[in-house]
């Protein structure tokens, strides 16, 4: 055996696809996903001249990759779909201040970094769903009260791996310290109608089917039920149900926001932050509230029919976004010790 | 039963291993292991990170949980696919009923389904508010609770589903075996007056042993890197717990340690499995194949046959493509566009492009083990094929620490001596993608390479040889034909799973490349079941086209069957 048999290695270097650095273009890695991002980027492009390229992703995965290319990362600004993961990348020093009298003129201060690093772009707000035929919403009140007697085996609710799930409980500490959290999750997983498991329209779902009456749901995804494209069945069930915002009159709906912040290493800062000032304009902040059923994150700005209809406008919880960021370990512990899965 | 199996000479790979002399195939060998093996060491390497309190945190609380739902999800995975895998295979390979050839192949197809969606259309199908329940409500008039169903999503749901797409790496690795087995040993089984449940119980499995362990370590190893499943069933798990502490928790260290214990686990199985059979080596002692003359199964045996093959294609495929067809007839016009046909296109080229050099190197080391059977070998090959367990995501992370590594160095080097940046070189190219698929599909071509020269007797090397033919010409006039239907299976296994791929992909790729599986998991993670089905539609199909190539050569590659040189085979048609 001298001789090495004739073993052909097939090297196809397809390589380098290389980034897109030409003068007029702006790099995007986005947690949003294509569907909901890329029409107005288009829009953008067509107003600028300027080209958007896009990776879309998870937002964990997209910050490592962003903390390993370090300096030379292609990225020029980074998407988001809650502050949780705003906060990480923060942290990670993976954003530059962005010094832009328009945004922050239009983004309200405690929707925003306190050091312009990022900014909001549309809110969302994780509210109770209940059944109408089984629920009087004169029965509920707050997030706490959910932790009553009053709903043993009623409560739908997904998994804690989930991040609304981690930024509500984060923002429960926020209000009333772990102690006190850790005993509403707690008592909120005694009045569990099942294990925890799939999305948040399977809640709603399961609240239209009566496996459970009511569930801790973002808006979203409701809109998105109720709308002339979504499946017959999943109408129907939405018919079924309604929201309720609670903690009004104290603190607030717990509110979360797709954000977005031009990176520390950005080769072209100037049109990223062209591109968020875009993004926050009466036009695309209208667009996102008609399109996913979210709210815009600028005054004045008006919701869609369809957002009104459910009830707006209501009462938000104003706690600075990056304690959510803050508290989300705290969060995820408090899960893991009260077996909410 | 060693004395029938007993090869004529001794193959070098199990004798005692050489001392180690680094020649051209060692050293190289050890240089594409080490390659393949980066990512499975940076994340080994976080073991060196202290992790905080957080164990104790884990095992007072979630981590008990994580050790029991996998375990109890490998077993019940291990124990569906093997019976599901060999049955199917022993049918359709050694007996003839109807339907026989469309099954042969067709058994194949369940392959092509990702398992995040097959779990998400059993349970638009099957959960409470899906048209079944529904059905059963109104027909009867029950109400919530007044009726027992399975719940779907369970860890015997998750079973299920991971089950059904994943049995048919046991078939298709098991068939190939059943199909070299030399009839000569059956037939002596028979005449020494072995039933047919025995000849195939004694001598037809232990004789198909290693592939049917490489096909159910394949599938084992899929199930506990499985992310999408379990997440949406809501099961706590190590992958789901490795995700929860890296990001929930934001400790990283913790997290590699979990993923760390993942592999141990894998190890040790792996382990077990080659220990357990280590004085017993499965050669055929006979190059006289003979035409296969299948089992005619007629009436009730027939209709069992079928039953037992319908099953799992039923459930496995025609099911879930049903329930997508329905959707993506609904949601069609919106989803097919031009960038549609770019997406098919990407998705094809890039699982054709990792096949062809993922099998090649797996080729590459299969020899090099073969012909350097020493320690550091074996060790760098079987250190080459862990990637397969790890959770896709924790793997990209291992790539793209060393390489973002690797270009910003590289970069800073070139600025500091020259003036030059260099950029990012590989980070973010096809490259990377092609890498990764290597890294995490490696195992499944080593193990089926491994299985197609473990047929090349070392007897067919030394006849060639003596004849004096030079290693190029006994490679390619001996090996390659005996190991084709080998070497096309690993193909087919890496193109398919290239083609599911979905959390290296979808973190690693460049600017404005997308996939039919980013695609359809970006739809349907954001809970939009019916507009995903369309990509999830065409993944299906894509993957048809190879899995029927390949199950015809397959077929063909049989011994015994024409257009052999080194058999004399009779002119049956195939």
């Amino acid at each position: 055996m001298r001789s090495l048999p004739a073993i052909v290695f097939v090297a196809a270097s397809l390589l380098s696809v290389p980034p897109a650095t030409a003068a007029e273009s702006v790099n995007l890695y986005s947690a949003r996903q294509e569907a909901l991002i890329a029409p107005l980027l288009e829009r953008f492009t067509e107003r600028t001249g300027i080209e958007v390229n896009l990776v879309t992703g998870s937002a964990d995965a997209l910050i490592k990759r962003l903390e390993v290319e370090g300096r030379n990362t292609p990225a020029d600004m980074l998407i988001t779909v809650d502050a949780g993961r705003l906060h990480r990348a923060k942290s990670a020093g993976l954003f530059r201040a962005t010094e832009s009298e328009r945004l922050a003129a239009r983004v309200p201060a405690h929707l925003r970094d306190d050091d312009h690093q990022w900014f909001g772009l549309s809110q969302r707000a994780r509210v109770i769903a209940y059944s109408t035929e089984r629920v009087d919403p004169s029965e509920l009140s707050t997030y706490e009260a959910l932790a009553d007697e009053q709903w043993n085996d009623r409560i739908c609710v997904r998994s804690s791996d989930n991040i609304y799930n981690q930024s509500l409980l984060a923002s429960i500490v926020a209000a009333k310290g772990e102690q006190a959290a850790t005993a509403w999750a707690r008592g909120v997983v005694e009045n569990m109608a099942r294990r925890p498991q799939g999305g948040d329209r399977d809640q709603i779902m399961a609240v239209a089917a009566g496996v459970c009456d009511v569930a801790i749901v973002n808006t979203y995804y409701y809109g998105r039920m109720r709308s002339e494209q979504a499946q017959p069945d999943q109408r129907a069930a939405a018919q079924k149900v309604a929201l309720f915002f609670p903690n009004q009159g104290g603190r607030g709906t717990h509110v979360n926001v797709s954000g977005a912040g031009v990176t520390e290493h950005a080769r072209n800062p100037d049109n990223a932050v062209r591109l968020l000032e875009f993004l926050v304009s009466d036009a695309a902040q209208r667009w996102y509230a008609k399109v996913n059923y979210e709210y815009p994150v600028v005054p004045g700005v008006d919701v869609s029919a369809a957002v009104r209809e459910w009830g707006y406008p209501f009462e938000r919880d104003d706690l600075p976004l990056s304690r959510l960021g803050e508290l989300n370990a705290t969060a995820v512990r408090i899960f893991d010790r009260v077996g909410w899965r | 039963m060693s004395t029938v199996v007993q090869p004529l000479t001794t193959p070098a790979p199990r004798g005692r291993a050489r001392p180690l002399r680094p020649d051209g195939w060692t050293i190289g060998v050890l240089l594409v292991a080490l390659a393949v093996a980066l990512p499975v060491l940076t994340v080994a390497g976080f073991l060196l990170v202290p992790a905080g309190d957080v164990w104790r945190h884990l095992a007072a609380t979630v981590l008990g949980d994580y050790v029991t739902n996998s375990l109890l999800l490998i077993l019940g995975v291990g124990g569906g696919t093997l019976v599901l895998g060999v049955a199917t295979a022993w049918f359709t390979s050694m007996c003839d009923f109807p339907g026989r050839r469309f099954f042969t192949w067709a058994l194949l197809l369940p392959l092509a389904m990702p398992a995040y969606i097959i779990a998400y259309t059993y349970t638009g199908l099957l959960d409470f508010s899906g048209p079944v329940q529904t059905l059963l409500r109104e027909t009867f008039g029950w109400g919530y609770g007044d009726y027992w169903f399975p719940a779907i999503r369970s860890l015997g749901g998750a079973v299920a589903m991971l089950t059904l797409v994943l049995y048919p790496y046991v078939y298709l690795l098991t068939r190939a075996a059943f199909l070299e087995q030399s009839l000569c040993v059956l037939d002596v089984s028979r005449t020494l007056g072995c039933g047919p449940w025995r000849s195939f119980l004694t001598v037809a499995v232990p004789l198909a042993r290693p592939a049917i362990v490489a096909g159910l370590s394949l599938a084992l190893m899929e199930t506990l890197a499985d992310y999408g499943t379990v997440r949406y069933f809501g099961l706590s798990t190590f992958t789901t717990g490795i995700f929860r502490t890296w990001f929930g928790l934001g400790n990283a260290a913790a997290a590699a340690q979990l993923a760390a214990v993942l592999l141990a686990f894998v190890f040790v199985l792996v382990w077990l499995e080659r220990a357990s059979r280590r004085r017993a080596r499965y050669h055929h002692t006979t190059g006289r194949y003979q035409q296969l003359d299948p089992v005619r199964l007629r009436g009730r045996h027939a209709a069992g046959a079928i039953v037992v093959c319908a099953l799992p294609l039923l459930l496995g495929f025609a099911v879930p493509v049903a329930q997508l067809s329905v959707w993506a007839w609904r949601t069609w016009d919106d989803m097919v566009t031009p960038e549609f046909l770019g997406l098919m296109a990407n998705s094809f080229g890039l699982a054709s492009a990792a096949a062809v050099i993922t099998v090649a190197l797996a080729v590459f080391l299969g020899y090099g083990q073969r012909l350097r059977p020493n320690r550091a070998v074996r060790a760098g090959v079987r250190v080459a094929s862990m990637g397969y367990a790890i959770p896709g995501p924790v793997l990209a992370v291992g790539i793209l620490i060393p390489f973002g590594w690797f270009d910003n160095t590289l970069d800073g080097w070139l600025r500091t001596q020259f003036g030059v940046s260099s950029g990012l070189l590989l980070s973010g190219t096809v490259f990377i993608l092609l890498f990764a698929y290597a890294v995490r599909f490696m195992t499944a071509a080593v193990q089926t390479v491994e299985a197609g020269l473990a047929k090349v007797r070392p007897s067919m090397d030394e006849a060639a040889r003596s004849f004096g033919y030079p290693g190029a010409t006994v490679f390619a006039r001996v090996h390659l034909p005996v190991m084709r239907g080998s070497l096309l299976t690993a193909l087919l296994l890496v193109f398919v799973d290239v083609l599911k791929e979905l959390p290296a992909t979808l973190i690693m790729r460049p600017f404005d490349f997308n996939t039919l599986a980013v695609r359809a998991f970006e739809l349907a993670s954001d809970e939009r079941l019916a507009d995903s089905s369309t990509a999830a539609l065409a993944i299906v199909i894509t993957g048809l086209i190879p899995v029927i190539l390949i199950s015809r050569t397959i077929t063909r590659s049989r011994p015994g069957r024409p257009g052999r040189s080194w058999s004399p085979g009779r002119d049956a048609p195939a």
